[in-house]
């Protein structure tokens, strides 16, 4: 079957500094594939790259038989690619129903119309998505009235109401409770596999990435050093030193090993 | 052009590109530090003029030295960073953290002070300085004879160029600037004295424009005009140049000075446009100027100063306001002349003033030059009518709205290129560039007196009937704006200001429905002018002028930026107040300056927004939360 994403030998410089090189992955509908590495390791260029805020060097990017190379952001969305940042982004002088009516009026076009009142428009619609991160019961609420971990929510339902095919999470957990972190991968998982959306974040957070991820790909000064499940990662050596050092990967698993036999 | 007509002409561009940097480094070095474009700036140019023709001829009077005179210079220029250190302290200390709007208008409000306080002190007839003793004379340069004075200014920008560099790479003053130029809040996070910081960099900033004024006494009488007049200048240049950067300063300084020495030759009316048009084409290419970084955007979620949730009419307020409009449209059934002017006026202000809100309130975009595009209607429609078309009343009408709207479209494809400061400072620019050219081009504007003769279709020439054309088009403009704010476009443009991002990344062409947001509020504002002019009977810049932008942005504020109809009830609030109390006193100026700082600091939510909490407050038996804006204001 043809993967919803492939992108193949990517690279970009910024003058001396290699932020990508030969980046090639796919990933498939349905499929949750996390981006990690240390900082600087040319993890947001990637996503960049992908989601259109930057041009790579050299490489493809194809969405669904499309290629989106180079494209502007705004058309790479056309095209089916939502995204949530880093800091959730809202309209926060919005209620909660009325930010994800507004992407739903962006989604059919409907910007610059002068017709009728806005809230009038997709309510219902705007509910349903609401309904599926659990927020329909604040729909009425300001936005800025909520915790962080549900305006988190809006912020996914608000990518989810353009339908896209791929969804980009720039550190969808950062600034979260750890309790919230699991609750919001666990949503975004089982709403990836309920409706087929491929999903592609990056995340320091590494319960959300070992406990949530299908895939993981591991970047280090741009290249790619390893990829594969949860568990072929975990046990992948050059990723522990890349991670720990040497002596650090050492203490890592002596500090495992103390804490099974104190259990 | 011979060769001796090149070199005179490189040379005097030269030392107005001096003379203009000296002042323009004070502006950029400000920023820089505080991120505060300060209006003020062009005062203090002004009060060291004034400064220097009291302080050097005394000076003179006992020894007619090229030193004294200069000891004399320095001194205003002392005196005047004097008056920024207070300046800071008293003012500029307590809105570091407040919305750019309120920062701008805030000095601006010292601009207006400072103009009644010369006024009072030097009166209103210009003065004229000495000479600088041993530089009277010319000096021969092929064959033409070129002021010595001007030749030694040539070399005080690069003096002071160099001498600023020093400061800042040599002293712990100096380096302190750069990095709060970079990053103020680390700056801060550092431990370092920033209250000093501030207090020095505004000396530095008031003595530089100080100097800069000081120094154009034998060029130039002191006047009380030469504020406005050169803040527009020094905002082109730290704009082109870049803000906050110095060498930046210095180089778009000498590009526009060389630009208008040698397009006088080739287009001599129209070297204004050419700046224009230089200055537009730098912010399409490098939209922070030629040696500016970009604003580093602090990523933090603020809730905006605007219009939040957006309600619609309550049964209650539907009533009040049908009421207000049966009220208003009694008046000249009722009142007497006087009153059916005042509210001619303030229908037509009303209007400008709700389409300004359009784009404050529920865009985000801070537009200092609103009389512009009320300006180009009121004349589009005037010159009709008085020109060689003698075109009908009706005709004009038509074509004020149009005028309006094609200016916010000419200037407001560039103005939405940017965001935040840069728009304010392109907004204001765009605005006097407009006033210059209205001004200047005599033969076809009359100039400073304008064109008398504007006068309603004769079927519309009494005052009662022409309150009832002006009702109908200005309430129903007002009522079809106001269900902007309600539609999808209007919900657009307050997504856009929420967040850019979010709305970027949900398909929104932010920079299309900014601009088209400008267009429909120029026209609006465009058709207001038109209405203006005929209840005026004549057309002249006043109408275009920074002061009348000031106005409707009072207006707004006096009835506050949250609310949808607060615009309404703030220009019938400052409009009656000012057209009765201006003629009762000579300090107007003073006494609206003293009203815009005291909107800025204590009632920064205008009267609709402080009736809102009030009723909050009485609704609610229990402790009333902080309102968003103050929580934003304090978190901010």
């Amino acid at each position: 079957m043809q993967p919803l994403l492939s992108v193949t030998g990517l690279e970009k410089r910024f003058g001396g500094v290699t932020a990508g090189k030969d980046v090639t992955f796919s990933l498939a509908a349905g499929e949750m594939l996390a981006i990690i590495g240390p900082n600087g390791a040319g993890k947001s260029t990637t996503f960049n790259m992908v989601g259109g805020q930057l041009t790579p060097d050299a490489g493809s990017i194809v969405l669904a038989g499309q290629d989106i190379t180079g494209k502007p952001p705004r058309e790479i969305w056309r095209l089916g690619v939502g995204r949530t940042f880093q800091i959730a982004q809202t309209f926060i002088s919005m209620s909660v129903v009325e930010n994800v009516q507004m992407a739903l009026i962006s989604h059919h076009g409907q910007t610059r119309s002068v017709k009728e009142a806005a809230t009038r428009l997709h309510r219902d619609a705007a509910i349903g998505f609401l309904a599926r991160v659990g927020m329909a019961d604040m729909a009425d609420r300001p936005v800025n009235e909520l915790a962080y971990g549900d305006v988190k929510r809006v912020e996914l339902a608000i990518a989810l109401a353009s339908e896209p095919k791929l969804l980009l999470m720039d550190e969808p957990t950062a600034g979260m409770a750890p309790k919230e972190r699991t609750a919001l991968m666990q949503l975004t998982s089982d709403i990836a596999r309920a409706h087929g959306i491929g999903v592609l974040f990056t995340e320091h957070d590494m319960d959300s990435v070992f406990g949530h991820a299908d895939r993981i790909l591991v970047l280090v000064r741009g290249e790619i050093i390893a990829t594969g499940t949860p568990d072929e990662v975990r046990s992948n050596q050059r990723v522990k030193q890349v991670y720990l050092g040497e002596a650090g990967s050492q203490a890592a698993l002596k500090a495992r090993r103390q804490a099974a036999e104190a259990h | 052009m011979d060769l001796s007509f090149f070199v005179i002409q490189t040379l005097s561009g030269l030392a107005s590109a001096s003379s203009l940097f000296v002042i323009a480094s004070g502006l950029t070095i400000v920023f820089g530090v505080t991120r505060i474009v300060n209006f003020a700036h062009g005062s203090f140019y002004m009060l060291g003029a004034y400064m220097a023709v009291t302080i050097v001829p005394w000076l003179l009077e006992f020894d007619r030295s090229p030193t004294l005179f200069f000891v004399g210079v320095l001194a205003s220029a002392l005196v005047v960073g004097v008056l920024g250190v207070i300046m800071e302290v008293v003012l500029l200390r307590r809105i570091y953290r407040v919305p750019e709007l309120f920062q701008l208008l805030a000095t601006f409000g010292v601009v207006l002070i400072v103009q009644d306080v010369v006024l009072k002190i030097w009166g209103p007839v210009d003065i004229t300085g000495p000479r600088a003793p041993g530089m009277r004379h010319g000096i021969e340069i092929l064959g033409q004879r070129f002021p010595a004075y001007e030749l030694f200014l040539i070399f005080v920008g690069p003096a002071v160029l160099g001498a600023l560099l020093l400061i800042m790479h040599k002293t712990r003053f100096g380096v302190l600037i750069r990095a709060a130029t970079q990053d103020r809040e680390m700056v801060g996070a550092l431990g370092v004295n920033q209250a000093m910081l501030f207090t020095g960099t505004l000396f530095l900033g008031a003595f530089l424009a100080g100097l800069g004024g000081a120094l154009q006494i034998p060029r130039l009488p002191a006047n009380t005009g030469m504020d406005l007049s050169i803040i527009t200048e020094a905002f082109v240049v730290t704009v082109i140049g870049g803000m906050g950067s110095v060498p930046g300063a210095f180089i778009a300084a000498l590009i526009i000075k060389m630009l208008e020495a040698f397009g006088i030759l080739i287009f001599p009316k129209i070297t204004l446009v050419l700046v224009f048009l230089l200055m537009a084409v730098v912010l399409v290419v490098k939209p922070w100027g030629l040696m500016g970084k970009p604003e580093v955007a602090s990523g933090r979620a603020v809730l905006p100063e605007g219009i939040l949730n957006l309600k619609g009419f309550s049964r209650k307020e539907t009533m009040v306001w049908v009421v207000l409009t049966l009220a208003l449209l009694l008046v000249p059934i009722l009142g007497d002349t006087y009153k059916v002017k005042v509210g001619i006026e303030i229908m037509v202000f009303a209007l400008a003033a709700f389409s300004l809100n359009l784009l404050i309130g529920n865009g985000g975009i801070v537009s200092f030059g609103h009389a512009a595009y009320f300006g180009v209607g009121a004349y589009a429609a005037g010159l009709l009518v008085t020109g060689p078309l003698k075109a009908p009343m009706e005709l004009a009408l038509v074509a004020a709205p149009l005028a309006g709207g094609l200016a916010a479209a000419l200037f407001g494809y560039f103005i939405v290129r940017l965001s935040g400061i840069y728009l304010a400072m392109l907004t204001l620019a765009f605005a006097q560039i407009t006033y210059a050219i209205f001004f200047q081009w005599v033969e076809v504007t009359g100039g400073d007196n304008g064109v008398v003769g504007v006068w309603p279709s004769r079927w519309a020439a009494t005052r009662e009937v022409y309150f009832y054309v002006v009702a109908v088009l200005a309430l129903t403009s007002i009522v079809a704006l106001r269900h902007l704010f309600y539609t999808p476009f209007g919900y657009t443009l307050r997504a856009a200001r929420d967040s850019a991002n979010r709305a970027d990344a949900i398909g929104i062409d932010v920079k299309t429905h900014r601009w088209l947001a400008f267009i429909v509020a120029g026209a609006a504002a465009g058709l207001a002018g038109g209405l203006y002019s005929f209840s005026k009977g004549s057309i002249d810049p006043t109408m275009i002028s920074i002061a009348m932008s000031i106005d409707f942005l009072m207006m707004i504020l006096t009835g506050g930026i949250q609310t949808v109809m607060g615009p309404l009830v703030g220009t019938a609030v400052f409009h009656s107040v000012k057209d009765f109390f201006m003629p009762l006193t000579d300090f107007w100026r003073f006494f609206l300056g003293v009203s815009i700082i005291a909107i800025v600091l204590i009632f920064p939510k205008g009267v609709v927004g402080a009736l809102d909490g009030l009723r909050e407050r009485l609704g609610r038996r229990a402790p009333t939360p902080a309102t968003p804006a103050a929580v934003a204001r304090e978190t901010a």
